[in-house]
């Protein structure tokens, strides 16, 4: 496996919740993200799924250094970056790039589309000199698969999967080696999903990029990546690759989320065995102990409530499954593999 | 303009070079209905293509439809014109005082643009020639103190919304101090230190007490502005404090700011008017409509003319600058209609 280019290792990040006017005192946190340590290797695509309020974004903000973490490390290149400020985070940016959720709200709409991508030049002048810029974001404009005359537009003449890909020029600007996609297609078109999907399968064989990405949409997760990572309540619940998670989950989340991508063929849809879980999304404020999902789990034991299960390849599984999973009673489910 | 997504095939497009890394999975995104369909590319109407559309252009487009914004703006021209240059519409002396002859004599409305017209003052002045040159006192504070408002409050509100924390709560409750004065009395006090009022002096009275309307509308819209994904995506490209400031959100947060201040002249030129009124603002022998009304209160029962053309004057250029505000407003904000 190729060498990692960034690890994240017990990342957390806790928003106080305060009581008073005056003298603020803390009553709680709001555990956004709690404890999460995985790898991302050069040239891969690491999807991350889990259902709303689980601290996928959060994660994602956390290691732009957009948010500060309250504890852990974000190693990039064995250097922690989450502590960094001034120049050498705005050095370390060059590096890490994010491409945003909605295009019509990333996109500044009173500038041009040619200064909103010449920008990262403006801000970086190392990266390409002054007499460059125009050609350099004329480049972009091409490499993104958008016409170079539209330099002089304005965002709001553009469709949404044009916004998403001036969104994506943006962020190849600085030639980073990471970027990180917070949902890039999720407000977009089916259609045009597709070929946002596919421009940055190419960009990632053309520039070597590394891909963290985020999702809630499990068949886009898939189609992407080569490893998924699955979160619930601000924890990792389960990482492996793609096959192994989808085809061989082990964690009975992870089995609930894929109980419910839709299946198109009618006849297959009979034979699967949906699973609903009951309840609510803990707050997570207010996490239960022990396994964040026991309250909502179907094998959950009186060892769940007491003891945190941690991300691990399951020792149960002799031979079985060989992909970390946070569950002490880890195991595929029979049904799961038929479909 | 080559439009390149339906022109020949180009192998350096994206588009054209869909190739699936693995079958099983282009399968899999297939089957949830991911087939690729070529994006169909907006574009405009070919007569308006090179255009740019932005929010001021487009509200220029629609403040030229509309009467309001007409009339108010070449009355404002009007009045800028005879502020700058009275003596183009007049030859009169606005200081020439002749008691024996002219003393309140009634106007003679055949004389047109003559000394006559408007008839003459306690002091035996041409009203009309006062009326003329009292619109420099006039639109000099109006203009001055809204652009000193716009400016402190701007920054004051700026600086509040963007920092937040305890710098917002500093200012806020400066804010909130300002406010509790109320605008004749902390002017009263204020002009009251100055030996000698001048216009400029009214201008700082006023602008010291007024900046507080523009900061909070500031803090409101930047704070508002500051929390959207362009302001977001900025830091993450390792943008600094003052580009986010001034690139990114005041472009996005000073509409509603200028709105306000548009609306908010004419009231400042009411207070500097009332100001004279009540003797603490202007002075003879400055020329000032504030300055004409109160002279003319003293003899209302005899000439009643000469208290109705300064305030005619006064009411007409406060109604058009707020005409003009609105309708910047309905420009700007076409939510509000």
């Amino acid at each position: 496996m190729a060498e990692p280019i960034l690890e994240v290792r017990d990342l957390v990040k806790h928003y106080p919740l305060t009581q008073g006017i005056l003298f603020k005192k803390q009553v709680g946190a709001v555990k956004a993200v709690d404890g999460i340590s995985f790898t991302l290797h050069k040239g891969e695509t690491l999807g991350i799924v889990g259902e709303s309020g689980c601290g996928k974004s959060t994660l994602a903000k956390v290691l732009m250094n957009l948010e500060r973490a309250t504890a852990g490390q974000v190693l990039y290149k064995g250097e922690d970056i989450s502590r960094l400020s001034g120049a050498a985070l705005k050095a370390v940016r060059r590096n890490i790039q994010m491409v945003f959720q909605d295009p019509y709200t990333s996109l500044n709409p009173r500038m041009t589309v040619g200064d909103i991508i010449g920008e990262p030049f403006e801000i970086h002048p190392e990266v390409a000199p002054k007499g460059d810029r125009r050609k350099a974001v004329q480049d972009l404009l091409d490499v993104v698969g958008l016409n170079p005359e539209y330099i002089n537009r304005y965002p709001h003449q553009f469709s949404g999967g044009q916004r998403q890909r001036i969104g994506i020029a943006r962020g190849l600007a600085l030639k980073p080696e990471v970027i990180i996609c917070d949902e890039p297609v999720s407000a977009l078109d089916v259609s045009v999903q597709a070929q946002v999907i596919n421009l940055l399968e190419k960009l990632q064989q053309d520039f070597e990029l590394s891909y963290m990405f985020i999702a809630h949409d499990l068949s886009i997760v898939r189609h992407i990546s080569d490893r998924v990572g699955v979160m619930y309540l601000g924890k990792m619940v389960e990482i492996g690759t793609d096959l192994e998670i989808y085809d061989h989950a082990t964690h009975p989340y992870t089995q609930a989320l894929l109980s419910a991508v839709p299946v198109p063929d009618p006849s297959d849809r009979e034979k699967r065995e949906r699973i609903i879980l009951s309840g609510d999304i803990p707050s997570p404020a207010n996490p239960p102990s022990g396994c964040r999902f026991r309250t909502r789990c179907w094998k959950a034991q009186e060892r769940c409530s007491t003891e945190l299960p941690l991300l691990a390849v399951p020792e149960l599984l002799a031979g079985g499954a060989k992909h970390e999973s946070a569950c002490h009673f880890a195991a595929e489910r029979e049904t799961a593999a038929a479909a | 303009m080559p439009e390149r997504n339906e022109d020949i095939p180009d192998h350096n497009d994206p588009l054209r070079n869909i190739q699936p890394t693995d079958s099983d999975h282009l399968d899999y995104v297939g089957q949830q209905g991911l087939a690729v369909e070529q994006e169909t590319l907006i574009e405009p109407d070919p007569v308006k293509r090179e255009q740019a559309r932005s929010l001021w252009g487009d509200a220029w487009r629609d403040l030229r439809k509309r009467p309001t914004f007409i009339i108010s703006a070449l009355l404002i021209l009007l009045l800028i014109v005879i502020a700058i240059w009275p003596g183009l519409f007049t030859n009169a002396d606005p200081r020439a005082a002749n008691l024996t002859q002219d003393y309140l004599r009634k106007p003679d409305y055949t004389d047109f643009f003559g000394a006559g017209w408007f008839g003459y003052d306690g002091q035996g002045r041409s009203i009309y020639a006062r009326v003329l040159y009292g619109a420099r006192a006039s639109i000099t504070v109006g203009i001055c103190v809204t652009l000193a408002v716009t400016v402190l409050g701007g920054l004051a509100g700026m600086v509040s919304g963007y920092f937040g924390g305890w710098t917002d709560s500093v200012i806020s409750r400066i804010i909130d101090i300002f406010f509790g004065i109320p605008l004749l009395l902390g002017a009263l006090v204020l002009l009251n230190a100055f030996s000698v009022r001048t216009v400029w002096s009214v201008v700082i009275a006023l602008a010291f007490l007024g900046w507080t309307q523009l900061a909070r509308v500031m803090r409101g819209s930047v704070i508002t502005v500051k929390q959207s994904d362009y302001v977001v995506a900025g830091r993450a490209l390792g943008a600094g404090t003052g580009r986010l400031m001034f690139r990114h959100i005041l472009p996005n947060a000073v509409a509603p700011v200028i709105v306000v201040a548009t609306i908010a002249l004419g009231g400042y030129i009411t207070a500097e008017a009332t100001l004279s009124f009540l003797g603490i603002g202007l002075q003879d022998p400055t020329i000032s409509w504030g300055v004409d009304i109160s002279s003319a209160q003293k003899v209302i029962r005899q000439a009643p003319f000469a208290l109705f053309f300064p305030a005619a004057a006064l009411s007409v250029t406060v109604l058009a600058f707020i005409m003009l505000g609105d309708a910047v407003r309905d420009a700007l904000d076409p939510k509000l209609r």
